[in-house]
């Protein structure tokens, strides 16, 4: 055991803090540490900035455009990035259809995808949620029905994150209604959003933000040869997908920045004359987030480390609920910090192009609607229930 | 003891219930909204013709002569049926200062109007530097001639925008939070040296920020004891307070009715989402929750009134507390029930949400209270 950083390591960490020093756009940043809405030009300028440089699919094969990071070197990368006020990376390409591509896709879907992907320029969207499957996502009902060298697909998907800016989905249809069990019946589609019979409608969250869509699929000719591996193989790949994910899943660079942003608020802030962080009630919430956190960020190394444990394939399972927690308390004790500050609700100031007025410091503009926003992580990528019914059947089973 | 409605308080209920649920659905609060209105000028007139305007109000200043058990009832209803009025703004606070510290001529002059809707107050307690402290007041007030000049910044005034007169706390003696050399004023918005910054809380409900520039009043503006406001302001407060914690459980019934339904309708996996153990329990913890902090907003409605601090302090910041700590994780589960239909926008229960947010910060966040009750223990 050693609790250290090698050398290389921390060589590694002084070149990733140049490199945020020297290409992250300064206008980017202050949009991101102000907590202000991006649009997709923004995370998508970011992408190609990565791109050019070569790490943005830091863990493809090299062949594709990897760099051969350890895990931890990515985790070190990704703290930095948030720590440096970098929007986070879209992990719809990278992180998930991207390694489908890789392992089960044709010669030609990787040729076509996997450039535009390392370089950031192609937008992605995850089409899986339907309105009637969500947890149950393998009773999903978009059809797709071969007719000559196509797919004619016909459904609804939801919650379809940045779908009104991205370019292609990535799409679970079912191509066999009659399959003995419904995870039989599923095929990998990979779709062109700008071809006939797709509609995107907005869905407005609660804190006032636009990120899920609705996608409305009618009639739209899909050729076969974007069918990803076999028909009626999708829900393999889609498994391989979510389980694919490890690195991010805690979102301990995220967290890291926000705890900071957390700390600078209660510095600030005045309680009886004194700043907040001296507080004894909030001083003391602040301190158990940060044991917390750093249990999260030690068991987050541990599992990319490869250390056993009896859990097996439900490792992730518990990152991503502790995970969860953690950026909600985040958001949570940054909403309350700001104290009589989170009352006026100012989130239309969250927009850059905004020059009205507004009242209390900046820093308290977005807690509010911030700590709605966050809600959503426990529910989302597989809920904290399903989540907790995958731990306790792996160690019951 | 006995905690139920008695026959007036059920006909309260039921007559607010009535009114609001056909005359405040989500369509007509967002036009509200959308339209830039405060609140709704059909519903606050028939407010005013049902008499729940004048609940807390004397009989002799045109009011009914209620208790805040009354006013409770009445609050709770505002919150199941997400009401933008500013009842608690107006009535409750405004009517609430008048009525302990007016003179007669005050009295006269404001609470019948405030009774019958013609008239709207206001009251500023907090300070953009002031946390939720009361007691700190940075704003000044100078004497001047026969009058004083008032200097200051109000922060998150409920029902400000639509006032036509604000009761703010300043300073006419000592320094920073000390508690001695507290007053109150009533100020004119029309008055020179006014800014008012509007805004909207989460929840809809207008608020704003007042700033006094060398505002002129007269010593006939004071409210209540010169220098010595200190314990009349918690007091005000504490009605606000309490009926703030009404409108909250009225939201939290509401919320906890809208999942239970939701967790029957909803399937996943072949059956109602509600057959799975891990929802049940969650469910049947906020109902757990939300029967405690009903006893405690129940207390806190029967001690507001009364003058003995140290019982009603305790009282009021024990609902306050307990509504802030288990109000919000009834909000988290409720949403987190929902799935991703409990984040949209759309869908009502968000807009509930936020009104139980914004009355766990008004007036004091939990932590204000929890030190103000562990204060009262000393
Ligand atoms: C902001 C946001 C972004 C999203 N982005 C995308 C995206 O880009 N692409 C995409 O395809 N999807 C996306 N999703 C969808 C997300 O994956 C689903 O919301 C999630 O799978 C839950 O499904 P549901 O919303 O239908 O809730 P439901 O499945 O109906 O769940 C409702 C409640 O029931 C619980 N529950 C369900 N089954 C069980 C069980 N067996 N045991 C115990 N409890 C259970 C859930 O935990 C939840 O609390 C997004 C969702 C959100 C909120
Ligand atoms: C100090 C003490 C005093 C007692 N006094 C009396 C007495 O005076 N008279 C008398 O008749 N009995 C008495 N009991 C017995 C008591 O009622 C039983 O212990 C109780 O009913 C639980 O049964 P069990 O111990 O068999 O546990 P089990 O029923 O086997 O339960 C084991 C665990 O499983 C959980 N569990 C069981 N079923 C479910 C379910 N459907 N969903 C979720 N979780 C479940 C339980 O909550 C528990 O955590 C007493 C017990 C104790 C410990």
């Amino acid at each position: 055991m050693d609790i250290n950083y090698t050398p290389e390591d921390e060589a590694f960490r002084t070149e990733v803090k140049a490199f945020m020093e020297a290409k992250l756009p300064k206008g980017l940043s202050d949009k991101v540490k102000a907590g202000q809405k991006l649009d997709g030009e923004d995370f998508m300028l970011w992408q190609q900035i990565l791109g050019q440089k070569g790490w943005l699919v830091p863990r493809w094969p090299e062949e594709h455009g990897g760099c051969g990071w350890t895990p931890v070197q990515v985790n070190i990368f990704d703290e930095e990035a948030y720590l440096a006020g970098a929007p986070r990376v879209l992990p719809f390409g990278v992180n998930m259809v991207g390694p489908v591509i890789i392992e089960f896709g044709s010669e030609d879907q990787k040729a076509r995808h996997l450039p535009g992907i390392a370089r950031g320029e192609v937008p992605w969207c995850q089409g899986f949620s339907e309105p009637g499957s969500g947890s149950d996502l393998a009773s999903l009902k978009t059809a797709a029905v071969r007719d000559g060298d196509d797919y004619i697909v016909n459904g609804q998907k939801i919650w379809t994150s940045y779908a009104h800016f991205s370019d292609w989905m990535f799409c679970l249809v079912r191509t066999d209604p009659n399959a003995a069990k419904k995870q039989q019946g599923i095929s990998f589609l990979l779709i062109d959003m700008k071809i006939p019979g797709i509609t995107v409608r907005p869905i407005i969250t609660f804190d006032g933000m636009h990120s899920v869509n609705e996608v409305f699929l009618e009639n739209v000719r899909v050729p076969a040869e974007n069918l990803v591996g076999e028909e009626n193989k999708g829900w393999d790949y889609a498994k391989f997908l979510l389980g694919h994910e490890r690195t991010g899943i805690a979102g301990v660079g995220g967290c890291k920045a926000e705890f900071e942003k957390l700390l600078e608020i209660a510095r600030i802030e005045k309680k009886n004359g004194k700043p907040l962080i001296e507080d004894p009630l909030f001083a003391v919430k602040i301190a158990r987030l940060e044991i917390d956190l750093r249990a999260l960020e030690l068991t987050n190394m541990r599992m990319l480390s490869g250390s056993g444990t009896g859990l097996n394939g439900a490792f992730p399972s518990v990152l991503k609920v502790k995970g969860t927690e953690v950026q909600q308390r985040i958001a949570e004790l940054q909403m309350d910090a700001v104290g009589v500050h989170a009352l006026p609700w100012q989130q239309a100031a969250m927009d850059p192009a905004w020059n009205g007025d507004t009242v209390g410091p900046d820093y308290a503009i977005p807690r509010m609607p911030a700590y709605i926003d966050r809600r959503k992580a426990t529910i989302y990528g597989g809920s904290t229930e399903i989540q907790k019914n995958i731990i306790s059947k792996t160690l019951l089973s | 003891m006995n905690f139920n409605y008695s026959e007036e308080q059920s006909l309260i209920s039921d007559s607010l219930g009535k009114l609001l649920s056909d005359g405040c659905s989500q369509a007509t609060r967002r036009s509200l909204i959308a339209g830039d209105q405060d609140h709704d000028p059909e519903i606050w007139s028939a407010l005013g013709e049902l008499g729940m305007l004048g609940l807390p109000i004397a009989e002799a200043y045109a009011g009914v002569g209620g208790t805040a058990v009354d006013t409770m009832v009445a609050a709770i209803e505002f919150g199941r049926h997400l009401s933008l009025e500013p009842f608690t703004a107006s009535v409750v606070l405004g009517g609430g200062a008048l009525q302990l510290a007016g003179t007669e001529d005050q009295k006269n002059a404001f609470l019948p109007g405030i009774a019958d809707g013609s008239k709207r107050a206001a009251v500023g307690f907090l300070e953009p530097e002031s946390r939720f402290d009361l007691s700190s007041v940075a704003t000044r007030a100078e004497p001047d001639g026969d009058g004083y000049r008032l200097s200051g910044r109000k922060a998150a005034v409920i029902g400000a925008p639509s006032a036509d007169i604000f009761i703010v706390s300043a300073r006419t003696s000592g320094t920073a939070s000390d508690p001695d050399g507290l007053t109150l004023f009533l100020v004119r918005p029309d008055a020179s040296g006014v800014e008012i910054k509007p805004y909207r809380f989460a929840d809809g409900r207008t608020g704003a920020d007042i700033v006094l520039e060398n505002v002129p009043v007269a010593a006939s503006d004071i409210l209540g004891p010169k220098d010595k406001a200190a314990d009349l302001i918690e007091h005000i407060a504490d009605l606000g307070t309490a009926a703030l914690c009404a409108e909250a459980l009225g939201a939290l019934e509401k919320i906890i009715a809208m999942t239970t339904e939701y967790l029957k309708v909803r399937t996943q996996f072949g059956r109602p989402i509600g057959e799975f153990q891990a929802l049940q329990h969650q469910l049947a913890e906020m109902m757990i929750d939300f029967e405690h902090a009903k006893s405690l907003v129940f207390e806190a409605a029967m001690t507001a009134d009364s003058p003995d601090a140290p019982i009603r302090k305790k009282a009021v910041s024990a609902a306050k507390v307990y509504l802030g700590e288990r109000g919000r994780v009834i909000c988290q589960n409720a949403i987190q029930m929902h799935g991703g239909i409990g984040m949209t926008d759309e869908y009502e229960l968000g807009d509930y949400v936020k009104r139980v947010m914004v009355a766990e910060k008004a007036f004091g966040d939990t932590d204000q209270h929890l030190e103000r009750y562990a204060r009262q223990m000393a």
